[in-house]
């Protein structure tokens, strides 16, 4: 007694789909490591963190914010009691270098696949990243005198960034933080033109 | 074609899933609450909301995340991670009779909630040395 062959198909290929839905969607744990702290933690808290001297903490959000307008950013949230700005910008991810490459590997992996086989069709399909949304959080703190108790005339600030970015189809190919120290060495530049202008202003 | 396609994909979930119908999920846990709470939570002895809360923020931050929400008045601070993966927590901070903070942290990673107790004794291990204090297991 056999079944029809569309259902066996069916049937096999039922199975398939389920066999594969514990490794598509299972098993949902994060990494091991995801909350401890990483070797590099101590160096990237440095690199994302400044100490200001000679401004209390609402004067240094507002420059903070001055600044984030400046680079395009749109405030999506913010906390005064708390220190904490939230901020995002949506770009072009085109990146010249990225596509050279790119486009140098996919030709020599096509010459390549040309030469082994007669098949023409695995040419092609050449994916560029082209969006980005980068969100950026800064947070300041009052620091603390010798005595351990928080100055009203000094700050500390830690910005963090972080960015998602998305190919020609809307695929998303990257998830990650910024680690690269240029860009908060740029930030924390434009951040103390803007704490000068917002002194000035006072 | 594609049409059958996503009927054997719907019978394969179903067949894996148990038939849970998509709303259920408004309102479902996996877990016992109390279970829950018991690795999400921790008591840590000051009475200091906004301290804590501040101390949360250093510890997410150390941990490479960036804020998506804070509010001082509610006690809650979400923020998110992106390393090769998307991963969202949410810490709240309320007090705890006259002379606790109780913490609890929730995360969500990949449509789902992490339940791995190590995950959130990393976290509440990190928040310790922000905040100078040991956490207490809350009964």
């Amino acid at each position: 007694m056999r079944l029809p062959r569309a259902i066996r198909q069916g049937l096999t290929s039922a199975a398939l789909v389920a066999l594969a839905f514990p490794f598509l969607g299972g098993c949902q744990t994060p990494p091991e490591s995801a909350m401890a702290l990483s070797p590099d933690a101590m160096k990237l808290r440095q690199l994302q963190t400044r100490r200001v001297e000679g401004i209390d903490e609402k004067a240094l959000l507002a420059a903070s914010v001055g600044v984030l307008q400046d680079l395009g950013f749109n405030i999506d949230e913010s906390e005064t009691q708390l220190g904490v700005i939230v901020a995002s910008k949506k770009r072009s991810a085109i990146d010249t270098s990225d596509i050279a490459v790119s486009a140098l590997e996919s030709l020599i992996i096509g010459m390549v696949a040309a030469a082994l086989s007669d098949d023409h069709e695995s040419e092609g399909d050449i994916n560029f990243d082209v969006t980005q949304k980068i969100r950026i959080s800064i947070v300041t703190r009052p620091a603390l005198d010798s005595s351990g108790q928080p100055r009203p005339d000094a700050q500390v600030i830690r910005v963090t960034i972080q960015r998602l970015v998305w190919d020609d189809e809307g695929n998303l190919t990257h998830a990650e933080s910024i680690e690269d120290p240029k860009v908060y060495q740029k930030f924390f530049d434009r951040l103390s033109k803007s704490i000068f202008l917002e002194l000035q202003a006072e | 074609m594609r049409v059958r396609y996503r009927v054997l994909v719907l019978l394969g979930a179903a067949l894996l899933g148990g038939c849970v119908s998509s709303l259920d999920q408004v309102t479902r846990t996996g877990q016992s609450a109390v279970q829950m709470r018991s690795y999400q939570e921790r008591a840590f002895d000051t009475a200091d909301k906004e301290q804590t809360l501040r101390s949360v923020i250093a510890t997410l931050q150390d941990l490479n995340f960036v804020l998506d929400k804070a509010d001082l008045d509610l006690g809650m601070v979400t923020a998110t991670k992106l390393s090769g993966y998307q991963l969202r927590v949410t810490v709240t901070v309320r007090p705890r009779g006259e002379t606790q903070m109780l913490v609890r942290a929730n995360a969500g990673y990949e449509e789902e909630v992490v339940k791995d107790p190590k995950f959130y004794r990393d976290f509440f291990a990190a928040l310790e040395k922000a905040m100078f204090l040991t956490a207490h297991e809350v009964d």
